[in-house]
């Protein structure tokens, strides 16, 4: 861990311009420390945000729920009003890390995860993403938990988290203030970037933006579900998870919204999978055709293959468990 | 007093069945155990050393050349950095279990990406871990090196001793009325105990301290010695608590050596901890091994022959490779044999002992293949096993000493209800998961090693033992408080046990699983010396004497100890040695284990949903350390079976997953309620005591178990290990 | 250097060190309780888990400078030999550790994870998000997946604090 300079922030004008100055945030600090450690990430200050005003969950005037960018992943999965109206939530964050990681990683840290690539973690390896134009070691390497969809010849990693899944698919939006003090609304689908030649960049964060919050708007009727597929029981990254809020009229399906983890370097969301879905009955056939379409464009780098039909297989089983009659909301 | 005993015949004296106080046998607590749910037991790096710096080591980032510079100077001096160590006594590989010699020497030298390079000494943690990623290396690289087992152009050679080739497999194979001829494959594991390797070294003139994390201080202090050129009477090792050893520090590793090195350059005490990235690079792997197993047996199922020929791998001049077919040597029989093992000579991290070298991957694709026979043959898988169980040592014609291995077999089929099992691969179903039962056979080798402990009778009617032998979470702490106790008639509270030092006499430490019976014979053997003394006194035979509560002799007559030792102390050492009974006998202990995995039938994730394990091990000394040992090695045999690979990326041998994040052992919720029994058993020709090793026989073909299920819940058969999701889904049934 | 204030298990600590010092380093390396430890150093196996505030964290990917004015408590706080706090003596009886290395983490993990379960919080493993009634094996094993134990004493550990828990086996 390379030496750095720690202030604290005492409100938010105070940390954006102090991060304006090239200064990067700690709120949990569970991935930054952990890549510092490693000098992955090597900041020269460290501003901690965790005495400011955002750590509360409220309502909002459309009845959706503001959370704040300092909420604990636990204090969220168990908030009552998320765990009665948004369980796809609930469910994705208590999908990932442990009990202890939960406490600590916060709403805002957790958007800005940074990948788990086995190549990024390792200083001695070249690393788009780490060190731009030093080249990509995962590509014709043990590419196991990487990207199947909207990688590039520079960058095949992927976004780890399961929180921003959900949300994605929850047509959250984030909130953010630049340095400049100006607040801007992102959907959660368009926070993340795909690498293109650009993998340094994870988001569309510039220097000096704090986030804020979380938005989600009202809560939409229909089932939840969160799916996570991974190598062990609990306590590993996804290999394919999948958030789907669908929401049935008599033996139609209304609406569905369809978000997937660990397949792209971001929470992946298809919307002409969700169009062919729509005003469609359920059929074996049908969801076969949202999994053609899901997977089109999708790719393996070799070990990472499998994702393509693992990837296939989950997007119908959920699909047949959220249209079964009879599912409850 | 030194009481000593070769084994070179049976004791069939059974002396501790004669003994009334109780303690052997029962699940007794842990002694150490509040000290460590209260955080209060001394860890390597956890000794108060005044005035310590911390060492943080610089690794190879090629994997085979010559270090040109290592640029020390423009760290020296600056924040908090005291000193750049290369110097060519630095460890290049860790010391093989039981070397007594140092290992490779000189760092300058790369054979493996991660290798030390360096030691950079700070005033604080920070310092030096900084220091570390910053110091820049130079090398050149040489281009001949070789990384993939596999590969064609790698070499490769056969070790004599390995090379079995009895009768004719290949007819055999050919006049077989089912066989059974597959390729079996199992990754690269790592220890990955929870406390990585830490020393602490300090030196009072020629006299060196070391505080580490070690599990055979008698062949460690040596190692040292010969590594740092200074003789082993100038080294106190000191190792009384050890988080977790699997082989991993069986000998030791470059931390030990740096730290010494560092502190006496500095002239101040240096604690070097490995990371844990570290732990995976720079101790020891067990080697990834390609297996060939052929079976051949006739209608009846009994084996007419074996084939069990194998690639494993190493560093090239390492004389350590995995001994896979070592179980497979007797544990069935069949006339036409051949057996083989083959080392690829790679650049990679160190190959050593992981628990139960050999046979943990040895029986565990051995027990997959005769499941392959089970069904080939339409013979019960456990009833295909006692069919082959020989009379007499098939290849030496030697007689087995006590094996349990049938009364395992037909005790875990009938607690498991295996009669009523699924049969048929792939037809049970519960919603979304398929079902499957499997079942293994399991066997270790059983190996008695010389030992010696002191025990003193202290004055107030106490006792203390003492001794050079780890605890390494085995319960040694235990057991030796009940044996000295059961001997004694003392009460445990009233036994102090003293662990982990080398002022102690010595003994093999904690691996191979020979730590309780070779130790524990040892103090066996000195409270028999006492009893003697103390019969002496009292004008009786020591066969007649009674010793229990604190007191000798029986009824209203017994005395208190004290009484009898009027203020004087007994001290005895007592010092075992193998003998003929390891040569004219076949040693091991047996089991079985059965098992029960849901798999489900969309992702291929695998559950283990019940598992049982009967073993035989000789006499068990404490009920409830023997049966955690049992639970350990079978959730070992879960990670191998599901979810443990060490990725090695062919392009430079680095080792991919060398964190905790990516290599998956088994979490809690991975592992179920698991049911162990232990069979009563003695085994005199095993040692004074009875006992038998038991803390790797749980591994032995656990994972098998676990696959076998596989197999029975899905109908496919995984011979690629670890059985993880993607190798299954091909053949799941259509989402 | 930063100058922090720590209160232990009830005592006050005045830190100053480097900025760069983990909760976990200043509490081993600075204040001399290493009853909490280092197993990877990277928040992957749950041996320096200790509680801060009520809650249990890793204390190995946190600041000590971030903890300014916190209650930690660590195992040292949760009893000693002779006066073991329930979990502590379960985990004795149960055998619910072998080499002892993770267990401090285990046990504090343990004891603020009942206390997660008595506010309701749901796990993963719920299947009504609305919390269990009673801590059920699974539910202690996924709550628990977070301490890894190379010894592999999950069925033990689950033993124990299925016992301080009163939960249903």
């Amino acid at each position: 861990m390379k030496p750095f300079t720690y202030a604290k922030a005492n409100d938010r004008a105070d940390a954006t311009s102090q991060a304006a100055d090239d200064a990067t945030f700690i709120a949990g600090g569970t991935n930054l420390l952990d890549l510092t450690k490693l000098e992955v990430m090597a900041p020269d200050r460290l501003v901690d945000i965790n005495r400011l005003d955002l750590a509360e969950i409220s309502e909002t005037d459309e009845g959706g729920l503001r959370i704040g960018a300092l909420v604990s992943n636990s204090d969220c999965a168990a908030h009552v009003r998320v765990r009665q109206v948004y369980p796809v939530l609930s469910r994705a964050i208590l999908a990932g890390a442990s009990g202890q990681l939960r406490n600590k990683a916060t709403t805002g840290g957790n958007l800005c995860q940074r990948t788990r690539c086995y190549y990024f973690y390792d200083t001695a390896m070249p690393c788009n993403k780490r060190e731009p134009g030093s080249g990509c070691q995962a590509l014709q390497g043990f590419n196991r938990i990487h990207a199947i969809l909207g990688a590039s010849e520079a960058c095949i990693a992927t976004y780890p988290g399961d929180m921003a899944v959900a949300m994605t698919a929850l047509d959250a939006a984030v909130e953010i203030e630049s340095a400049a003090g100006e607040v801007r609304l992102i959907p959660v689908r368009d926070f993340h970037r795909l690498p293109g030649d650009h993998p340094e960049k994870d988001n569309i964060l510039e220097a000096g933006d704090l986030i804020t919050a979380v938005i989600l708007p009202p809560p939409v009727t229909g089932r939840q579900i969160y799916r996570k597929v991974r190598d062990r029981a609990s306590y590993a990254f996804a290999l394919c998870s999948m958030a789907a809020v669908v929401e049935m009229d008599g033996d139609r399906i209304a609406s569905a919204a369809l978000a997937f983890g660990g397949l792209a370097h971001k929470p992946w969301r298809d919307e002409a999978v969700e169009a062919l879905l729509v005003g469609e009955k359920p059929s074996a056939a049908l969801f076969g055709r949202a999994a053609d379409q899901l997977l089109a464009e999708a790719r393996g780098y070799g070990s990472n293959d499998f994702k393509i039909a693992l990837t296939r297989r989950v997007l119908i089983a959920v699909l047949t468990e959220a249209t079964q009659e009879g599912a409850a909301a | 007093m030194t009481a000593h005993q070769k084994m070179d015949k049976a004791d069939e004296r059974n002396r501790l069945d004669d003994m009334v106080q109780g303690l052997v046998g029962t699940p007794m607590d842990r002694p150490e155990g509040p000290l460590k749910v209260s955080g209060q037991a001394t860890y390597a790096h956890e000794w108060d050393v005044p005035d310590m710096l911390y060492g943080v080591l610089a690794r190879a980032t090629i994997s085979k050349g010559r270090v040109t510079d290592v640029a020390s100077s423009g760290l020296i001096g600056k924040n908090g950095v005291r000193a750049v160590i290369t110097d060519d006594r630095l460890l290049r590989r860790p010391a093989q279990g039981g070397a007594d010699e140092a290992p490779a020497q000189g760092a300058k030298q790369v054979d493996y990406f991660g290798q030390p390079i360096a030691l950079v000494v700070a005033e604080t943690f920070e310092q030096a871990r900084h220091g570390a990623n910053r110091l820049e290396i130079s090398y050149e690289a040489e281009g001949n090196a070789a990384f993939d087992p596999e590969a064609e152009d790698t070499d490769t050679d056969l070790p004599e001793d390995d090379q079995l080739d009895q009768g004719d497999l290949d007819q055999a194979m050919r006049d077989a009325a089912f066989t059974v001829d597959q390729v079996y494959r199992t990754p690269g594991h790592n220890s990955a105990a929870m406390e990585p390797h830490c020393a602490i070294a300090s030196w009072d003139g020629d006299k060196l301290t070391l505080r580490g994390s070690y599990q055979m201080l008698n062949f460690n202090i040596n190692e040292l010695a010969d590594a740092l050129h200074i003789v082993p009477d100038n080294i106190h090792m000191l190792s009384p608590y050890v988080g977790g050893g699997f082989g991993s520090k069986l000998g030791i590793s470059p931390e030990a050596v740096s730290a010494a090195l560092a502190a006496k350059e500095v002239g101040q005490p240096v604690c070097v901890a490995l990371s844990r990235p570290q732990v995976f690079e720079t101790t020891m792997r067990r080697s990834e091994t390609r297996q060939h197993v052929r079976l051949a047996c006739g209608e009846d199922g009994v084996l007419t022959g074996i084939g069990h020929e194998c690639l494993v791998s190493n560093l090239p001049g390492e004389g350590f490779y995995e001994p896979v077919t070592q179980a497979t040597h007797f544990l069935y029989g069949g006339k036409h044999r051949k057996l083989g093992i083959e080392v690829a000579r790679v650049n990679r991290t160190c190959g050593g002992s992981v628990r139960a070298p050999g046979e943990a991957v040895g029986m565990q694709v051995l027990e997959n293949a005769l499941d392959e026979l089970a069904e080939a043959s339409g013979i019960d898988p456990v009833e295909l096993r006692k069919r082959n169980v020989p009379d007499r040592h098939p290849e030496q014609d030697i007689p087995y000493s006590s094996r349990r291995f049938v009364e395992a077999l037909d005790e875990g089929a009938r607690r498991f209800q295996w009669d009523e099992c699924n049969k048929k691969p792939g037809s049970l179903r519960e919603g979304d998961w398929l079902i499957g039962h499997g079942m293994a056979g399991a066997s270790r080798v059983n190996i008695l090693s010389e030992a010696k402990a002191r025990v003193t009778l202290q004055a107030d009617g106490s006792a203390l033992v003492e001794t050079d032998m780890t605890d390494i979470g085995t319960g040694t702490y235990a057991i030796l408080t009940q044996i000295a106790g059961e001997m004694l008639g003392l009460p445990a509270a009233k036994v102090e046990t003293r662990l982990g030092d080398t002022d102690f006499p010595r003994g093999p430490g904690s691996g191979g699983s020979w730590g309780a019976a070779s130790t524990g014979s040892a103090v066996f053997l000195a409270c028999e010396e006492i009893r003697g003394t103390i019969a002496e006194a009292m004008g009786i035979e020591e066969d007649e004497l009674t010793l229990a509560d604190g007191k000798a002799g029986k009824g209203e007559a017994a005395r208190p100890l004290a009484d009898i030792l009027a203020g004087k102390p007994l001290s005895a050492i007592g010092h075992i040695e193998p003998g003929q009974t390891l040569e004219e006998m076949q040693q091991a202990t047996y089991g079985s284990y059965f098992a029960e995995v849901a798999v489900n039938a969309v992702t291929g994730e695998t559950r283990v949903r019940r598992m049982l394990g009967v073993f035989g091990a000789g006499r068990i000394l404490n009920e409830k350390t023997a049966t955690s040992q049992c639970y350990g090695g079978m959730i070992w045999g879960i990670g191998s079976a599901l979810t443990e690979e060490l990725v090695f990326d062919n392009r430079d041998g680095h080792i991919v997953n060398h964190d905790l994040a990516e290599y998956h052992i088994p979490v809690n919720l991975d592992v179920p309620q698991i049911e162990v029994v232990l069979l009563e058993e003695r085994d005199e020709y095993a040692s004074p005591i009875q006992a038998k090793g038991i803390g790797e026989l749980g591994i032995c073909g656990a994972a098998a178990a676990v696959t076998n299920a596989i197999y029975n819940a899905t109908g496919i058969r995984v011979r690629d290990y670890p059985a993880t999701l993607d190798k299954l889904l091909a053949d799941l049934p259509e989402a | 250097m930063e100058t922090t204030e720590l209160t232990v298990n009830g005592k006050r600590h005045e830190l100053e060190a480097d900025s760069r010092v983990t909760l976990l380093d200043a509490l081993r390396n600075h204040l001399g309780l290493t009853g909490t430890k280092k197993g990877c150093d990277h928040g992957q196996c749950g041996a320096c888990t200790v509680i801060v505030e009520g809650r249990r964290i890793n204390s190995c990917l946190t600041l000590a400078c971030m903890h300014d004015g916190d209650e930690i408590t660590t195992i040292e706080g949760l009893g000693e030999p002779g006066n073991l706090s329930d979990l502590q003596a379960a985990f004795v009886a149960h055998d619910g550790f072998q080499c002892g290395y993770c267990t401090p983490g285990q046990i504090c993990s343990a004891t603020a994870m009942i206390e997660e379960a008595k506010a309701g919080w749901p796990s993963f493993v719920s299947d009504d998000l609305a919390g269990p009634d009673a801590l059920s094996d699974e539910e202690i094993s996924e709550r628990m997946s977070g301490n890894l134990c190379r010894c592999a004493a999950y069925p033990n550990i689950v033993n124990a604090i299925r016992q301080v828990a009163g939960g249903k086996s």
